[in-house]
Protein backbone atom coordinates (compact mmCIF):
# COMPACT_ATOMS: atom_id res chain seq x y z
CA UNK A 1 0.00 0.00 0.00
CA UNK A 2 1.51 3.33 -0.94
CA UNK A 3 1.17 6.68 0.75
CA UNK A 4 -1.68 7.84 -1.48
CA UNK A 5 -3.83 4.87 -0.55
CA UNK A 6 -3.15 5.37 3.14
CA UNK A 7 -4.06 9.02 2.79
CA UNK A 8 -7.23 8.09 0.90
CA UNK A 9 -8.29 5.71 3.69
CA UNK A 10 -7.64 8.38 6.32
CA UNK A 11 -9.58 11.07 4.45
CA UNK A 12 -12.52 8.72 3.92
CA UNK A 13 -12.68 7.88 7.58
CA UNK A 14 -11.75 11.14 9.26
CA UNK A 15 -12.72 13.77 6.68
CA UNK A 16 -11.76 17.25 7.81
CA UNK A 17 -9.43 16.00 10.54
CA UNK A 18 -6.84 15.34 7.82
CA UNK A 19 -5.95 18.94 7.05
CA UNK A 20 -3.45 18.42 4.25
CA UNK A 21 -0.89 15.97 2.98
CA UNK A 22 2.41 15.94 1.10
CA UNK A 23 2.66 12.59 -0.61
CA UNK A 24 5.40 13.15 -3.20
CA UNK A 25 8.09 13.99 -0.63
CA UNK A 26 10.93 11.63 0.22
CA UNK A 27 9.02 10.79 3.39
CA UNK A 28 5.28 11.28 2.75
CA UNK A 29 3.19 12.72 5.54
CA UNK A 30 -0.31 13.87 6.41
CA UNK A 31 -1.18 16.78 8.69
CA UNK A 32 -3.79 15.94 11.30
CA UNK A 33 -5.90 18.30 13.38
CA UNK A 34 -4.42 18.23 16.87
CA UNK A 35 -7.66 17.38 18.68
CA UNK A 36 -8.17 14.25 16.54
CA UNK A 37 -4.60 12.99 16.70
CA UNK A 38 -5.27 10.18 19.16
CA UNK A 39 -8.19 8.86 17.06
CA UNK A 40 -6.17 8.88 13.84
CA UNK A 41 -3.09 7.36 15.49
CA UNK A 42 -5.19 4.69 17.18
CA UNK A 43 -6.80 3.81 13.84
CA UNK A 44 -3.40 3.56 12.13
CA UNK A 45 -2.14 1.39 14.96
CA UNK A 46 -5.06 -1.04 15.19
CA UNK A 47 -6.52 -1.27 11.68
CA UNK A 48 -5.55 -4.60 10.11
CA UNK A 49 -4.83 -3.17 6.69
CA UNK A 50 -2.47 -0.55 8.13
CA UNK A 51 -1.16 -1.98 11.42
CA UNK A 52 1.52 0.62 12.14
CA UNK A 53 2.87 -1.14 15.20
CA UNK A 54 6.16 0.70 15.40
CA UNK A 55 6.73 4.38 16.18
CA UNK A 56 10.16 4.95 14.67
CA UNK A 57 10.61 8.54 15.68
CA UNK A 58 8.75 11.38 17.33
CA UNK A 59 10.21 14.82 16.77
CA UNK A 60 9.31 18.36 17.62
CA UNK A 61 10.08 21.14 15.15
CA UNK A 62 9.78 24.88 15.69
CA UNK A 63 8.63 27.20 12.88
CA UNK A 64 8.46 30.72 14.35
CA UNK A 65 8.61 32.46 10.96
CA UNK A 66 5.67 30.67 9.34
CA UNK A 67 2.25 32.32 9.35
CA UNK A 68 0.86 31.57 11.79
CA UNK A 69 3.95 30.65 13.86
CA UNK A 70 3.72 27.04 14.93
CA UNK A 71 5.30 24.06 16.57
CA UNK A 72 5.08 20.70 14.85
CA UNK A 73 5.15 17.21 16.22
CA UNK A 74 6.11 14.60 13.65
CA UNK A 75 5.35 10.91 14.08
CA UNK A 76 7.24 8.49 11.83
CA UNK A 77 5.48 5.15 11.71
CA UNK A 78 6.46 1.74 10.42
CA UNK A 79 4.43 -1.42 10.05
CA UNK A 80 6.16 -4.71 10.74
CA UNK A 81 3.26 -6.55 9.10
CA UNK A 82 3.12 -4.69 5.81
CA UNK A 83 6.60 -3.16 5.60
CA UNK A 84 5.32 0.31 4.99
CA UNK A 85 6.13 3.69 6.42
CA UNK A 86 4.04 6.80 6.91
CA UNK A 87 4.30 10.01 8.86
CA UNK A 88 1.79 12.14 10.72
CA UNK A 89 2.17 15.77 11.70
CA UNK A 90 0.24 17.98 14.04
CA UNK A 91 0.48 21.77 14.08
CA UNK A 92 0.39 23.43 17.49
CA UNK A 93 0.45 27.10 18.52
CA UNK A 94 3.73 28.31 20.00
CA UNK A 95 1.97 29.53 23.14
CA UNK A 96 0.73 26.71 25.38
CA UNK A 97 1.19 23.89 22.84
CA UNK A 98 -0.62 20.77 23.91
CA UNK A 99 -1.51 17.50 22.21
CA UNK A 100 -2.70 14.08 23.36
CA UNK A 101 -0.03 11.57 24.32
CA UNK A 102 0.27 8.43 22.19
CA UNK A 103 2.02 6.53 24.95
CA UNK A 104 -0.90 4.10 25.20
CA UNK A 105 -0.34 3.02 21.57
CA UNK A 106 3.43 2.87 21.41
CA UNK A 107 5.44 2.45 24.59
CA UNK A 108 8.46 4.19 23.17
CA UNK A 109 6.47 7.43 22.89
CA UNK A 110 6.95 7.89 26.63
CA UNK A 111 10.59 8.93 26.35
CA UNK A 112 10.25 10.65 22.99
CA UNK A 113 7.47 12.84 24.38
CA UNK A 114 9.49 13.64 27.47
CA UNK A 115 12.27 14.76 25.14
CA UNK A 116 9.88 16.95 23.12
CA UNK A 117 8.60 18.49 26.37
CA UNK A 118 12.13 19.02 27.59
CA UNK A 119 13.50 20.68 24.47
CA UNK A 120 10.39 22.34 22.97
CA UNK A 121 7.95 22.73 25.84
CA UNK A 122 5.19 20.73 24.17
CA UNK A 123 2.74 19.37 26.74
CA UNK A 124 1.45 15.86 26.08
CA UNK A 125 -1.85 15.43 27.90
CA UNK A 126 -2.39 12.02 29.41
CA UNK A 127 1.33 11.31 29.66
CA UNK A 128 2.15 9.22 32.71
CA UNK A 129 5.40 10.90 33.71
CA UNK A 130 6.10 14.16 31.90
CA UNK A 131 9.46 15.19 33.32
CA UNK A 132 12.60 16.60 31.78
CA UNK A 133 14.80 13.85 30.41
CA UNK A 134 18.00 15.20 28.88
CA UNK A 135 18.39 18.51 30.71
CA UNK A 136 18.70 18.95 34.49
CA UNK A 137 15.44 19.07 36.43
CA UNK A 138 16.02 22.70 37.47
CA UNK A 139 16.64 23.96 33.93
CA UNK A 140 14.53 26.91 32.82
CA UNK A 141 13.15 27.10 29.29
CA UNK A 142 13.20 24.91 26.22
CA UNK A 143 16.44 25.30 24.26
CA UNK A 144 15.58 23.83 20.86
CA UNK A 145 13.10 26.61 20.18
CA UNK A 146 14.50 28.96 17.59
CA UNK A 147 14.18 32.05 19.79
CA UNK A 148 16.17 30.48 22.63
CA UNK A 149 18.67 32.75 24.35
CA UNK A 150 21.38 31.22 26.51
CA UNK A 151 20.94 32.28 30.13
CA UNK A 152 23.72 34.33 31.73
CA UNK A 153 23.79 32.23 34.88
CA UNK A 154 22.99 28.66 35.72
CA UNK A 155 22.97 27.90 39.46
CA UNK A 156 25.26 30.86 40.07
CA UNK A 157 27.76 29.91 37.37
CA UNK A 158 28.47 32.06 34.33
CA UNK A 159 27.20 30.23 31.25
CA UNK A 160 28.98 32.44 28.75
CA UNK A 161 31.28 35.40 29.30
CA UNK A 162 29.62 38.79 29.05
CA UNK A 163 31.20 41.78 27.30
CA UNK A 164 32.21 43.24 30.67
CA UNK A 165 33.87 39.99 31.65
CA UNK A 166 35.76 39.91 28.35
CA UNK A 167 36.96 43.48 29.00
CA UNK A 168 38.25 42.46 32.40
CA UNK A 169 40.01 39.45 30.85
CA UNK A 170 41.59 41.66 28.18
CA UNK A 171 42.91 43.95 30.91
CA UNK A 172 44.79 41.03 32.37
CA UNK A 173 42.45 40.01 35.14
CA UNK A 174 41.98 36.30 35.59
CA UNK A 175 38.33 35.54 36.31
CA UNK A 176 36.34 32.40 36.74
CA UNK A 177 39.29 30.05 36.86
CA UNK A 178 39.89 29.76 40.58
CA UNK A 179 43.19 30.06 42.44
CA UNK A 180 45.20 27.87 40.07
CA UNK A 181 48.84 28.49 39.30
CA UNK A 182 49.49 27.93 35.64
CA UNK A 183 53.24 28.45 35.69
CA UNK A 184 54.97 25.34 34.37
CA UNK A 185 56.72 23.37 37.11
CA UNK A 186 60.05 23.14 35.28
CA UNK A 187 60.36 26.88 34.81
CA UNK A 188 63.66 27.06 36.63
CA UNK A 189 65.24 24.72 34.13
CA UNK A 190 64.46 26.94 31.16
CA UNK A 191 67.21 29.28 30.01
CA UNK A 192 66.30 32.80 31.04
CA UNK B 1 20.80 4.42 51.14
CA UNK B 2 17.06 4.93 51.49
CA UNK B 3 16.06 8.21 49.99
CA UNK B 4 13.27 9.91 51.92
CA UNK B 5 12.49 12.06 48.89
CA UNK B 6 11.53 9.06 46.81
CA UNK B 7 7.81 9.12 47.43
CA UNK B 8 7.16 6.37 44.96
CA UNK B 9 8.79 3.80 47.25
CA UNK B 10 6.16 1.92 49.20
CA UNK B 11 7.20 0.97 52.70
CA UNK B 12 4.75 -1.76 53.55
CA UNK B 13 2.56 -4.10 51.64
CA UNK B 14 -1.18 -4.19 52.35
CA UNK B 15 -0.87 -7.09 54.77
CA UNK B 16 2.04 -5.45 56.52
CA UNK B 17 4.25 -8.52 56.23
CA UNK B 18 6.69 -7.34 53.57
CA UNK B 19 10.22 -6.42 54.32
CA UNK B 20 11.20 -2.81 53.94
CA UNK B 21 11.62 -1.57 50.43
CA UNK B 22 14.73 0.35 49.73
CA UNK B 23 15.65 2.77 46.98
CA UNK B 24 19.14 2.21 45.69
CA UNK B 25 20.95 4.48 43.28
CA UNK B 26 23.07 2.54 40.84
CA UNK B 27 25.36 4.92 39.02
CA UNK B 28 26.08 7.39 37.53
CA UNK B 29 29.63 6.31 38.36
CA UNK B 30 29.18 2.58 38.20
CA UNK B 31 31.51 0.43 36.10
CA UNK B 32 28.72 -1.79 34.79
CA UNK B 33 26.46 0.96 33.51
CA UNK B 34 28.68 1.47 30.45
CA UNK B 35 28.92 5.20 30.87
CA UNK B 36 27.14 7.67 33.07
CA UNK B 37 23.72 6.17 33.61
CA UNK B 38 21.88 6.41 36.90
CA UNK B 39 19.37 3.74 37.79
CA UNK B 40 16.98 4.32 40.64
CA UNK B 41 16.09 0.83 41.82
CA UNK B 42 13.27 0.12 44.24
CA UNK B 43 14.34 -3.11 45.85
CA UNK B 44 12.81 -5.62 48.19
CA UNK B 45 15.82 -7.49 49.50
CA UNK B 46 17.59 -8.64 46.36
CA UNK B 47 14.53 -8.34 44.14
CA UNK B 48 14.00 -5.26 41.99
CA UNK B 49 10.39 -4.07 42.29
CA UNK B 50 10.79 -1.08 40.05
CA UNK B 51 13.45 0.78 38.13
CA UNK B 52 13.73 4.29 36.82
CA UNK B 53 16.64 5.16 34.55
CA UNK B 54 17.90 8.73 34.68
CA UNK B 55 19.79 9.86 31.61
CA UNK B 56 21.21 13.13 30.38
CA UNK B 57 24.55 13.18 32.20
CA UNK B 58 26.34 13.18 28.84
CA UNK B 59 24.04 15.58 27.01
CA UNK B 60 26.13 17.67 24.62
CA UNK B 61 23.35 19.45 22.70
CA UNK B 62 24.05 17.63 19.43
CA UNK B 63 20.77 18.72 17.89
CA UNK B 64 21.27 22.37 18.87
CA UNK B 65 24.85 22.34 17.60
CA UNK B 66 23.72 20.79 14.32
CA UNK B 67 21.42 23.76 13.68
CA UNK B 68 24.39 26.13 13.95
CA UNK B 69 27.06 24.51 11.77
CA UNK B 70 27.05 23.57 8.11
CA UNK B 71 26.49 20.00 6.96
CA UNK B 72 30.14 18.89 6.76
CA UNK B 73 30.54 20.43 10.22
CA UNK B 74 27.85 18.16 11.63
CA UNK B 75 29.90 15.08 10.76
CA UNK B 76 32.41 15.29 13.64
CA UNK B 77 29.54 15.82 16.08
CA UNK B 78 27.75 12.79 14.63
CA UNK B 79 30.97 10.82 15.14
CA UNK B 80 30.82 11.56 18.82
CA UNK B 81 27.32 10.22 19.42
CA UNK B 82 28.06 6.51 19.45
CA UNK B 83 31.77 6.71 20.06
CA UNK B 84 32.22 2.94 19.97
CA UNK B 85 30.92 2.72 16.40
CA UNK B 86 31.53 6.08 14.76
CA UNK B 87 31.50 4.81 11.18
CA UNK B 88 27.85 3.83 11.53
CA UNK B 89 26.77 7.29 12.68
CA UNK B 90 28.45 9.24 9.93
CA UNK B 91 27.28 6.76 7.32
CA UNK B 92 23.70 7.24 8.47
CA UNK B 93 23.96 11.01 8.36
CA UNK B 94 25.69 11.02 4.97
CA UNK B 95 23.01 8.74 3.51
CA UNK B 96 20.25 10.99 4.86
CA UNK B 97 21.70 14.16 3.33
CA UNK B 98 22.42 12.35 0.07
CA UNK B 99 18.82 11.18 -0.06
CA UNK B 100 17.63 14.77 0.20
CA UNK B 101 20.16 16.06 -2.34
CA UNK B 102 19.74 13.18 -4.78
CA UNK B 103 23.40 12.22 -4.76
CA UNK B 104 24.29 8.67 -5.74
CA UNK B 105 27.92 7.86 -4.94
CA UNK B 106 29.90 5.62 -7.25
CA UNK B 107 29.98 1.83 -6.68
CA UNK B 108 33.60 2.18 -5.54
CA UNK B 109 32.64 4.56 -2.75
CA UNK B 110 29.65 2.45 -1.79
CA UNK B 111 31.85 -0.64 -1.52
CA UNK B 112 34.35 1.18 0.67
CA UNK B 113 31.50 2.36 2.88
CA UNK B 114 30.15 -1.16 3.26
CA UNK B 115 33.64 -2.45 3.99
CA UNK B 116 34.21 0.16 6.70
CA UNK B 117 30.74 -0.18 8.19
CA UNK B 118 31.11 -3.93 8.55
CA UNK B 119 34.61 -3.74 9.99
CA UNK B 120 33.19 -1.24 12.46
CA UNK B 121 30.36 -3.64 13.26
CA UNK B 122 32.88 -6.35 14.14
CA UNK B 123 34.84 -3.90 16.28
CA UNK B 124 31.71 -2.63 18.00
CA UNK B 125 30.32 -6.08 18.74
CA UNK B 126 33.75 -7.06 20.02
CA UNK B 127 33.44 -4.38 22.68
CA UNK B 128 29.82 -5.24 23.36
CA UNK B 129 30.43 -8.95 23.84
CA UNK B 130 33.80 -8.48 25.51
CA UNK B 131 32.67 -6.02 28.15
CA UNK B 132 29.54 -8.07 28.65
CA UNK B 133 31.47 -11.16 29.60
CA UNK B 134 33.49 -9.00 31.94
CA UNK B 135 30.31 -7.65 33.53
CA UNK B 136 29.19 -11.13 34.42
CA UNK B 137 32.56 -12.34 35.59
CA UNK B 138 34.74 -13.65 32.77
CA UNK B 139 37.89 -11.78 31.91
CA UNK B 140 39.59 -13.77 29.14
CA UNK B 141 37.15 -13.22 26.24
CA UNK B 142 37.46 -9.48 26.78
CA UNK B 143 41.20 -9.61 26.18
CA UNK B 144 40.85 -11.79 23.09
CA UNK B 145 38.23 -9.51 21.57
CA UNK B 146 40.00 -6.26 22.38
CA UNK B 147 43.13 -7.69 20.75
CA UNK B 148 41.21 -8.10 17.52
CA UNK B 149 39.46 -4.77 17.82
CA UNK B 150 42.87 -3.12 18.01
CA UNK B 151 43.73 -4.61 14.64
CA UNK B 152 40.61 -3.14 13.08
CA UNK B 153 41.36 0.23 14.63
CA UNK B 154 44.85 0.01 13.17
CA UNK B 155 43.31 -0.50 9.74
CA UNK B 156 41.12 2.57 10.26
CA UNK B 157 44.04 4.61 11.50
CA UNK B 158 46.03 3.62 8.46
CA UNK B 159 43.19 4.74 6.20
CA UNK B 160 42.09 8.03 7.70
CA UNK B 161 44.46 8.82 10.53
CA UNK B 162 42.04 8.41 13.43
CA UNK B 163 41.44 5.46 15.67
CA UNK B 164 38.04 6.22 17.18
CA UNK B 165 36.43 9.34 15.72
CA UNK B 166 37.05 9.16 12.01
CA UNK B 167 35.04 11.85 10.20
CA UNK B 168 35.47 9.37 7.36
CA UNK B 169 32.10 9.34 5.59
CA UNK B 170 31.42 12.60 3.82
CA UNK B 171 28.27 13.73 2.09
CA UNK B 172 28.78 12.24 -1.37
CA UNK B 173 31.93 10.27 -0.67
CA UNK B 174 34.56 9.31 1.85
CA UNK B 175 37.49 11.37 3.07
CA UNK B 176 40.37 9.12 1.99
CA UNK B 177 40.88 6.38 -0.54
CA UNK B 178 42.10 3.04 0.82
CA UNK B 179 45.90 2.97 1.13
CA UNK B 180 47.92 0.55 -0.99
CA UNK B 181 48.10 -2.82 0.66
CA UNK B 182 44.92 -2.31 2.67
CA UNK B 183 43.12 -5.21 1.03
CA UNK B 184 45.90 -7.62 1.85
CA UNK B 185 46.14 -6.42 5.44
CA UNK B 186 42.39 -6.69 5.86
CA UNK B 187 42.48 -10.22 4.51
CA UNK B 188 45.24 -11.13 6.95
CA UNK B 189 43.11 -9.82 9.77
CA UNK B 190 40.02 -11.68 8.59
CA UNK B 191 41.93 -14.95 8.21
CA UNK B 192 43.00 -14.70 11.81
CA UNK B 193 39.57 -13.62 12.99
CA UNK B 194 37.76 -16.43 11.19
CA UNK B 195 40.16 -19.18 12.09
CA UNK B 196 41.28 -18.18 15.59
CA UNK B 197 39.16 -15.55 17.35
CA UNK B 198 35.74 -16.67 16.27
CA UNK B 199 36.15 -20.36 17.23
CA UNK B 200 37.71 -19.19 20.48
CA UNK B 201 34.72 -16.99 21.05
CA UNK B 202 32.32 -19.87 20.56
CA UNK B 203 34.30 -22.03 22.95
CA UNK B 204 34.72 -19.37 25.60
CA UNK B 205 31.24 -17.88 25.53
CA UNK B 206 28.53 -19.45 23.44
CA UNK B 207 29.25 -23.11 24.22
CA UNK B 208 30.27 -22.35 27.76
CA UNK B 209 27.90 -23.94 30.23
CA UNK B 210 28.45 -21.27 32.86
CA UNK B 211 27.59 -18.50 30.41
CA UNK B 212 24.51 -20.29 29.12
CA UNK B 213 23.17 -21.19 32.55
CA UNK B 214 23.73 -17.66 33.75
CA UNK B 215 21.83 -15.94 30.97
CA UNK B 216 19.43 -18.23 29.14
CA UNK B 217 16.47 -17.33 31.39
CA UNK B 218 17.35 -13.77 32.29
CA UNK B 219 15.90 -10.54 30.90
CA UNK B 220 13.39 -12.06 28.52
CA UNK B 221 11.94 -9.50 26.11
CA UNK B 222 8.81 -10.58 24.25
CA UNK B 223 8.62 -9.57 20.57
CA UNK B 224 5.49 -7.46 21.19
CA UNK B 225 7.26 -5.51 23.89
CA UNK B 226 10.33 -5.12 21.69
CA UNK B 227 8.26 -3.70 18.83
CA UNK B 228 6.18 -1.44 21.09
CA UNK B 229 9.34 0.03 22.58
CA UNK B 230 11.01 0.24 19.19
CA UNK B 231 13.95 -1.99 20.04
CA UNK B 232 15.99 -2.45 16.90
CA UNK B 233 19.08 -4.21 15.68
CA UNK B 234 20.46 -7.13 17.71
CA UNK B 235 18.01 -6.46 20.54
CA UNK B 236 15.01 -6.93 18.26
CA UNK B 237 16.53 -9.86 16.41
CA UNK B 238 17.36 -11.45 19.75
CA UNK B 239 13.62 -11.44 20.42
CA UNK B 240 13.09 -13.49 17.28
CA UNK B 241 11.96 -10.75 14.89
CA UNK B 242 13.96 -11.00 11.67
CA UNK B 243 14.32 -7.32 10.80
CA UNK B 244 17.50 -5.95 9.34
CA UNK B 245 17.55 -2.81 7.21
CA UNK B 246 20.45 -4.20 5.24
CA UNK B 247 17.99 -6.79 3.91
CA UNK B 248 14.65 -4.98 4.21
CA UNK B 249 15.54 -1.58 2.76
CA UNK B 250 19.06 -1.97 1.40
CA UNK B 251 21.30 1.07 1.10
CA UNK B 252 24.84 1.33 -0.29
CA UNK B 253 24.17 -1.75 -2.49
CA UNK B 254 23.80 -4.13 0.45
CA UNK B 255 21.41 -6.19 -1.69
CA UNK B 256 24.39 -7.40 -3.72
CA UNK B 257 26.04 -9.08 -0.75
CA UNK B 258 25.34 -12.60 0.39
CA UNK B 259 24.83 -12.85 4.14
CA UNK B 260 22.34 -14.16 6.65
CA UNK B 261 20.42 -12.25 9.29
CA UNK B 262 21.06 -13.67 12.73
CA UNK B 263 17.82 -14.17 14.64
CA UNK B 264 17.50 -15.42 18.19
CA UNK B 265 15.95 -18.88 18.42
CA UNK B 266 16.20 -19.58 22.14
CA UNK B 267 18.35 -22.72 22.09
CA UNK B 268 18.53 -22.93 25.86
CA UNK B 269 15.50 -21.03 27.12
CA UNK B 270 12.81 -18.57 26.12
CA UNK B 271 13.43 -16.46 23.02
CA UNK B 272 14.57 -12.93 23.75
CA UNK B 273 16.78 -13.64 26.74
CA UNK B 274 20.10 -11.97 27.42
CA UNK B 275 21.77 -15.02 25.95
CA UNK B 276 19.90 -14.64 22.66
CA UNK B 277 20.84 -10.99 22.28
CA UNK B 278 24.47 -11.86 22.78
CA UNK B 279 24.30 -14.89 20.55
CA UNK B 280 22.94 -12.65 17.79
CA UNK B 281 25.90 -10.28 18.21
CA UNK B 282 28.41 -13.10 18.05
CA UNK B 283 26.83 -14.59 14.92
CA UNK B 284 26.64 -11.13 13.35
CA UNK B 285 30.38 -10.82 13.68
CA UNK B 286 30.77 -13.85 11.46
CA UNK B 287 28.23 -12.52 8.97
CA UNK B 288 30.00 -9.15 8.88
CA UNK B 289 33.22 -10.99 8.21
CA UNK B 290 31.51 -12.63 5.22
CA UNK B 291 30.41 -9.23 3.92
CA UNK B 292 33.90 -7.79 4.35
CA UNK B 293 35.34 -10.69 2.34
CA UNK B 294 32.90 -9.98 -0.48
CA UNK B 295 33.56 -6.25 -0.37
CA UNK B 296 37.30 -6.91 -0.64
CA UNK B 297 36.67 -9.21 -3.62
CA UNK B 298 34.68 -6.48 -5.31
CA UNK B 299 37.33 -3.85 -4.62
CA UNK B 300 39.99 -6.09 -6.13
CA UNK B 301 37.95 -6.49 -9.31
CA UNK B 302 37.21 -2.75 -9.50
CA UNK B 303 39.14 0.11 -11.01
CA UNK B 304 40.23 2.63 -8.41
CA UNK B 305 38.08 5.73 -8.66
CA UNK B 306 38.09 9.21 -7.20
CA UNK B 307 36.40 9.01 -3.81
CA UNK B 308 35.61 12.75 -3.94
CA UNK B 309 33.95 12.57 -7.33
CA UNK B 310 30.39 13.12 -6.09
CA UNK B 311 31.25 15.29 -3.11
CA UNK B 312 29.40 18.57 -3.71
CA UNK B 313 31.40 21.80 -3.48
CA UNK B 314 28.74 23.23 -1.21
CA UNK B 315 26.40 20.96 0.66
CA UNK B 316 23.12 22.81 0.27
CA UNK B 317 20.12 20.48 0.12
CA UNK B 318 16.88 21.78 -1.37
CA UNK B 319 14.01 22.76 0.88
CA UNK B 320 12.36 19.66 2.20
CA UNK B 321 12.55 16.97 4.81
CA UNK B 322 13.51 13.34 4.98
CA UNK B 323 13.69 10.57 7.54
CA UNK B 324 16.79 8.49 6.81
CA UNK B 325 17.44 5.14 8.44
CA UNK B 326 20.44 2.89 8.50
CA UNK B 327 21.46 -0.22 10.36
CA UNK B 328 24.13 0.88 12.81
CA UNK B 329 25.78 -1.82 14.97
CA UNK B 330 23.38 -1.04 17.82
CA UNK B 331 20.24 -0.93 15.72
CA UNK B 332 18.32 1.41 13.48
CA UNK B 333 19.79 4.85 13.56
CA UNK B 334 17.32 7.41 12.27
CA UNK B 335 17.95 11.01 11.23
CA UNK B 336 14.97 13.31 10.73
CA UNK B 337 16.38 16.16 8.71
CA UNK B 338 14.46 19.32 7.85
CA UNK B 339 16.17 21.64 5.39
CA UNK B 340 15.15 25.20 4.64
CA UNK B 341 17.42 25.37 1.61
CA UNK B 342 20.33 26.83 3.57
CA UNK B 343 23.79 25.50 4.31
CA UNK B 344 22.84 24.49 7.87
CA UNK B 345 20.18 21.96 8.88
CA UNK B 346 16.98 23.64 10.01
CA UNK B 347 16.27 20.75 12.35
CA UNK B 348 18.04 17.46 12.89
CA UNK B 349 16.52 14.92 15.21
CA UNK B 350 18.33 11.69 15.93
CA UNK B 351 16.45 8.51 16.73
CA UNK B 352 19.05 6.62 18.67
CA UNK B 353 18.64 2.85 19.02
CA UNK B 354 20.12 2.89 22.52
CA UNK B 355 17.64 5.57 23.62
CA UNK B 356 14.67 3.42 22.67
CA UNK B 357 16.24 0.28 24.14
CA UNK B 358 16.75 2.09 27.42
CA UNK B 359 13.13 3.27 27.45
CA UNK B 360 12.01 -0.36 27.79
CA UNK B 361 14.36 -0.95 30.69
CA UNK B 362 11.82 -0.50 33.50
CA UNK B 363 9.65 -3.23 31.98
CA UNK B 364 12.49 -5.68 31.62
CA UNK B 365 14.04 -5.03 35.02
CA UNK B 366 10.87 -5.51 37.05
CA UNK B 367 11.08 -8.62 39.22
CA UNK B 368 14.75 -9.25 38.56
CA UNK B 369 17.53 -9.84 41.03
CA UNK B 370 19.95 -6.93 41.38
CA UNK B 371 22.79 -8.99 39.95
CA UNK B 372 20.69 -9.68 36.86
CA UNK B 373 20.19 -5.95 36.27
CA UNK B 374 23.89 -5.79 35.40
CA UNK B 375 23.41 -8.64 32.95
CA UNK B 376 20.42 -6.87 31.42
CA UNK B 377 22.13 -3.51 30.89
CA UNK B 378 25.08 -5.20 29.20
CA UNK B 379 22.89 -7.30 26.94
CA UNK B 380 21.06 -4.20 25.65
CA UNK B 381 24.47 -2.88 24.62
CA UNK B 382 23.88 0.79 25.32
CA UNK B 383 26.31 3.61 24.69
CA UNK B 384 25.42 6.65 26.75
CA UNK B 385 26.95 9.04 24.27
CA UNK B 386 24.22 8.10 21.86
CA UNK B 387 21.39 8.08 24.40
CA UNK B 388 22.19 11.56 25.67
CA UNK B 389 23.53 12.99 22.41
Amino acid sequence: MDAEEIHHILVQRFGDAIASATLDAATPFAVVAAHRLLDVASFLRHDHALAFDNLMCLSGVDYPKETPPRLEVVYHLFSHFHFQTFALKVHLPRENPSVASVESLWGVANWHEREAWDLFGIVFTGHSDLRRILLPDDWQGHPLRKDWQDPDYYNGMHVKPTAQMMDRVLQGERIGVGPFDFTPPNRDLEPS
Amino acid sequence: MTSPAAGWARDWDEDGLDTDEMVINMGPQHPATHGVLRLELRTDGEVVRGARPHIGYLHRCFEKHAENVDYPGVMPYADRMDYVASMGNTLGFALTVEQLMGIDPSPYVQTIRVLMAELQRIASHAVAVGTYTMDIGAFTPFLHLLRDREKILDLFEWTCGARLLYNYNWVGGVSHDLPDGFIRAARDFLREFDSVTFPELLDLIIHNKIFVKRLANVGVCAPELAISYDLTGPNLRGSGVPRDLRKDAPYSSYQQYDFDVAVGVGQYGPVGSCFDRNWVRVVEMRESSKIVHQALDRLEAMEKADVHETVPKRVKPPKGEVYGRSEAPRGQLGFYLVSDGGIMPYRLKVKSPCFTAMSAFHHLAKGMMIADVIALIGSLDIVLGEIDR
